[in-house]
């Protein structure tokens, strides 16, 4: 593909409860990513916001942060979905030939909201919405049917959790900083049966930025762009019950092309480090499978070949993933920017040594509906 | 400087009515007067989905025959949720399920009662139990029970 790149990534500390205002956010992070590139606002051609209404408690959640991002007398646009799908635009902005650059930013206050009440919003109305589920919940019916289908255990997504928890605590951002042990896991609370309180990723406040460069923007910027090198997103059916949710086909499709893109033709090998949406801990054995890191139905297998554990083949969720911090929609920008810290060699105590291909994942809609995959190098 | 943080606590609720549509009408007047489950088919790819769809989503064809289903099926999955935000009429522990009704391509979700949460299980067979007051809405169905059918 025609080259673009990473130039910039700041965000702020994850955490349950921020004392800052949206914009305060948005400010901190916007300006962190333009220091980190060496840049100012006036380098940035145009912006991204990512928000949405429902988390923001306001229509045109954009409005609120338009100061902060600097996108005064610019060209913006708001992405309603995970930082990912942000990132996805910012890009295709970059490449359009009307703009060089993009800043991309995204923003949460999940303690400010009700994230039961608003995840149950985003089900149809007429048909599923009255029944009161919600991400949890469905989670937990996608949860079951994995099991079913493929005999992971409680035990395999307990892995799950104690491997990104071990991860997060070398993480200075992360919310959760503590070392979790499968009996932690088993034995806590029973939220929607098979997940438990350490299944599930946590209420997080926070921020993200990054800034996109195509090839002629790239001068203006002190940092050595961190490349795309593959990109693609993939929606299946917004019914739960109208799709398959023991198999990620949309993952598996969408994975596939952004490999073909960047020459990946064994991603456990070729891959030196993933950051994968864990919002409950049995996403990540079903996204290993959409990603072609395991056989079909093996995703278990994997988490206990240890091969995805920091010493492992391909370490995934080094940063801690979703289960240490879970700023809805800035996570897919806070995949990004562990995978960027991690190529550049710039991702201390959690460093992968000589990592130079990496993965970031995110997911939108119920039980991973859409998802987005970026192929990144250094 | 010292400031006191202030918080401004505050509820949105928004009156909405949705027209459900002509093929979401005809599924729910069933419900509420006859008390049958019906599908709608797909003529390309003959799947028969439900909830109804006037578009089948695979093949971007406009759905046409309805199909009279069973009023029963098969728990393909289920959960027990311990807490409530009192958007369902329902007391905790609620065990939702994802129902596969019989003849049908998709699943349903819905409450699964009658039973202690304990003795679920995926691929048990259960049934329909309507609502005594129907209004045209998904909860003309009470919930889904264990059925020998």
């Amino acid at each position: 593909m025609e080259k673009v790149g990473i130039v910039g990534v700041g965000q702020t500390k994850y955490e349950r409860k921020k004392e800052d205002t949206f914009a305060e956010l948005v400010f901190e992070a916007t300006t962190a990513a333009l220091a980190d590139a060496g840049a100012e606002i006036g380098d940035i051609d145009n912006v991204v916001t990512v928000s949405n209404d429902f988390w923001d408690g306001r229509t045109i959640s954009s409005m609120a942060v338009q100061d902060a991002a600097g996108s005064y007398n610019k060209d913006v646009s708001c992405v309603e979905g995970d930082g990912v799908f942000g990132a996805m635009y910012g890009m295709m902005r970059a490449l359009s030939g009307s703009f060089d650059t993009t800043l991309v930013v995204a923003h949460v206050k999940g303690s400010e909201g009700n994230m039961n009440l608003i995840t149950n919003a985003m089900f149809d109305p007429i048909y599923q919405r009255q029944i009161g589920i919600d991400a949890t919940s469905s989670a937990a019916l996608q949860a079951r049917r994995y099991m079913e289908k493929t005999g992971a255990t409680e035990e395999d997504f307990a892995r799950v959790s104690v491997k990104n928890h071990s991860n997060g605590v070398n993480n200075p951002l992360a919310q959760i900083r503590k070392k979790i042990t499968i009996d932690d896991v088993m034995k806590s609370r029973k939220i929607s049966e098979p997940l438990k309180l350490f299944d599930c990723s946590p209420i997080t406040d926070g921020a993200a930025a990054i800034v996109i460069s195509n090839a002629k923007g790239v001068k203006r910027f002190k940092k050595d762009p961190i490349w795309i090198l593959g990109a693609s997103h993939l929606s299946d059916s917004y019914t739960l019950g109208y799709r398959d949710l023991a198999y990620p086909r949309a993952l598996e499709a969408a994975s596939k092309k952004a490999y073909a893109m960047a020459g990946i033709t064994d991603p456990l090998k070729q891959l030196d480090v993933a950051e994968l949406a864990d919002a409950y801990s049995y996403m990540e054995l079903l996204w290993y499978e959409g990603l072609g890191l395991s056989p079909k139905g093996k995703g278990a297998e994997l988490i206990r070949s240890g091969a995805t554990g920091m010493d492992g083949e391909l370490p995934v969720n080094p940063s801690g993933g979703l289960l240490s911090a879970h700023p809805v929609l800035v996570a897919g920008l806070a995949r990004i920017i562990e995978v960027t810290l991690q190529l550049r060699g710039e991702a201390g105590d959690r460093q992968i040594k000589g990592a130079s291909k990496a993965l970031a994942h995110g997911i939108n809609g119920p039980c991973g509906q859409a998802h987005g995959v970026f192929v990144l190098g250094s | 400087m010292d400031v006191e943080n202030i918080y401004y606590h505050g509820r949105i609720k928004v009156p909405y009515k949705w027209y459900v549509g002509e093929t979401g009408s005809r599924f729910l007047v069933e419900l509420r007067d006859n008390k049958e489950l019906w599908g709608i088919q797909c003529p390309k790819c003959n799947k028969v989905f439900l909830p109804p769809s006037k578009t089948c989503w695979e093949c971007f064809t406009p759905t046409e025959k309805w199909v009279k289903l069973k009023n029963a099926g098969v728990v393909e999955s289920y959960t027990i949720a311990h807490y409530s935000e009192g958007v369902a009429p329902r007391d905790v522990p609620i065990i939702y399920g994802l129902i596969k009704i019989d003849g049908a391509d998709g699943s349903l979700i819905h409450f699964i009662g009658d039973i202690d949460p304990d003795k679920v299980s995926v691929g048990m067979r259960v049934k329909a139990v309507f609502a005594e007051e129907r209004t045209g809405s998904i909860l003309d169905i009470k919930h889904f029970a264990p059925s020998d059918e």
